[in-house]
């Protein structure tokens, strides 16, 4: 098992506790034992409800990476030094051009070789599985990032001009210019161009099931398999899915408003 | 700075470099005659598979976008609802549900009919990629409709000009103006979407991708593919953006 997974599993211990499905407090725990939804070893509840958990995890996880590599990116293409631009350039063209499965399996059976061969070197002769997660997170950051690069970049382009002037004639030094001056006015205006990139990504991430991460829609799907209902437990997959765009709208509109508060508008 | 910079290109010249290298090296006529025709007959699958979808879901919009904008509140809360399921869930999801999950009812269906088109991978694939990008679409026509203003409106109204007429002299051609960049978006987006259905046994280029890959474990097949979306992706946004130029040189001051 590898290190991430019992992570993994120790967080879920404890985040079953407030497990809204098939936690304590549960709402599945309601239905008869023997339905389709119940929870523990005579209906799938838990095990969806498991894979939930999984899906919420993984874009969790490649949010900051994805936000923070594609802030350095942004800056990148801020510069006046070409040779940035250019490497920012052809950074965010590979992997915004890329269709996003194809960068997930490059991900996933790249790393594998390339494990493989740097254990081969080390004098290693045994093949290494790349956990599932771990590459997913790795190839959905690399995508993310390249589009919220061109989100913030624009966010950059629509401060003016005179604001980084005020922090040089304030007398602050670039860094903290950037930091007390300019992030926070970034934020607000970026924020609705990565509200959609968050939608998004948490779409995207149904997309590593593909490479075996118990997410929801595997994890619907083995449902499906063994039950051959197929039509009610995809339902419940996309029934899941919108739940987490209704919840993250309805989240967004809130931070906008609160962000909002302490801006000058227009 | 300046070092950082000169490095990462440097990095990015290196793989390039190393990248074309290790292909020569892996050059390989066999394969190349094996699976080179089938990743063109891939190839020419995405673009069909794109271009026939993208099409119906043009005309499916159409009373989606008008649903949204209704007056009814009915109506506009069943386009609401389709609007917000189809993109609201993954592409991936709704393909599963209708490939898969229409199998649940196969008696219903075939006493229906249907079964004969559901039980094909490439007709359920076409059938939800057309529901997916007519709920974009809808919401792109409906955001450029809205983005004409009032005075328009008026003006024609002024004019004496009838409704239809209206719509189709006056606001339709400012509207579309708007609605050409995200347009070609969406049409990228389904090329890159439509990667999916290799999931579901349908040989488009990923589907040729994947099947040479577990045939013969080179990694040079994903690189290939990745090259081929790469061209076909970038050239289609060359080409769109020659195109909103040209139709925008009136705009230009």
């Amino acid at each position: 098992m590898e290190p991430t997974a019992t992570l993994g599993e120790q967080l879920y211990l404890l985040v079953s506790l407030f497990d809204p499905f098939c936690g304590p407090i549960g709402f599945l725990n309601l239905l008869p034992e023997n339905s389709l939804l119940s929870c523990g070893d005579t209906g799938w509840g838990d095990e969806v409800a498991r894979g939930f958990f999984v899906t919420i995890t993984l874009a969790a996880c490649t949010l900051p990476i994805g936000l923070i590599i594609g802030l350095f990116l942004a800056l990148a293409q801020q510069t006046d030094i070409r040779s940035l631009r250019i490497s920012a350039n052809i950074y965010t063209t590979i992997f915004r051009g890329l269709p996003e499965l194809l960068t997930i399996f490059m991900i996933y059976f790249g790393l594998q070789i390339a494990v493989r061969e740097a254990a081969l070197a080390l004098g290693y002769d045994r093949g290494f599985d790349i956990n599932s997660f771990v590459a997913g997170t790795v190839a959905l950051s690399l995508v993310f990032s390249a589009y919220a690069c061109e989100v913030l970049s624009s966010a950059f382009k629509a401060i003016p001009k005179g604001q980084y002037e005020a922090g040089y004639a304030l007398g602050l030094r670039p860094g903290k210019t950037m930091r007390l001056l300019i992030l926070p006015q970034l934020v607000r205006i970026a924020l609705p161009g990565l509200g959609n990139l968050w939608m998004i990504l948490i779409k995207d991430t149904a997309l590593i099931s593909v490479i075996g991460l118990g997410d929801t829609l595997r994890q619907t799907g083995i449902a499906a398999k063994v039950t051959k209902e197929a039509f009610f437990f995809y339902g419940i997959a996309c029934l899941l899915f919108l739940s987490l765009a209704i919840l993250s709208s309805v989240a967004f509109s809130r931070i906008e408003t609160r962000v909002r508060r302490s801006g000058v508008n227009q | 700075m300046r070092v950082l910079g000169a490095t990462l290109l440097g990095i990015w010249v290196l793989a390039g470099i190393a990248l074309v290298l290790w292909l020569i090296d892996a050059w390989d006529i066999d394969k190349v005659t094996t699976y080179g025709p089938k990743f063109l007959s891939g190839l020419a699958t995405t673009l069909t598979l794109v271009g026939i979808s993208i099409t119906l879901g043009a005309l499916l919009s159409v009373p989606i976008a008008f649903g949204r904008m209704s007056s009814n509140r009915f109506l506009a809360a069943l386009a609401y609802g389709y609007v917000y399921f189809f993109r609201g869930t993954p592409l991936i999801a709704q393909l599963f549900l209708i490939y898969y999950g229409f199998g649940s009812f196969r008696d219903q269906m075939e006493a229906m009919g249907l079964w004969v088109f559901f039980r094909d991978a490439w007709n359920c694939a076409l059938f939800a990629f057309t529901l997916n990008t007519a709920a974009y679409q809808a919401e792109i026509l409906r955001g450029a409709i809205e983005s004409v203003p009032r005075g328009q409106h008026e003006g024609a109204a002024a004019l004496g000009l009838k409704p239809v007429q209206t719509f189709h002299r006056i606001i339709l051609p400012q509207a579309m103006i708007v609605a050409l960049r995200p347009y070609g978006n969406e049409i990228i987006l389904m090329i890159k979407g439509s990667a999916i259905v290799a999931i579901v046994t349908v040989f488009d280029l990923m589907g040729e991708t994947r099947r040479a890959y577990s045939r013969t474990f080179d990694f040079q097949t994903y690189i290939w593919a990745a090259v081929l979306y790469l061209v076909i992706v970038e050239a289609l946004r060359n080409i769109w953006q020659k195109l909103e130029q040209r139709l925008t040189r009136h705009l230009k001051r």
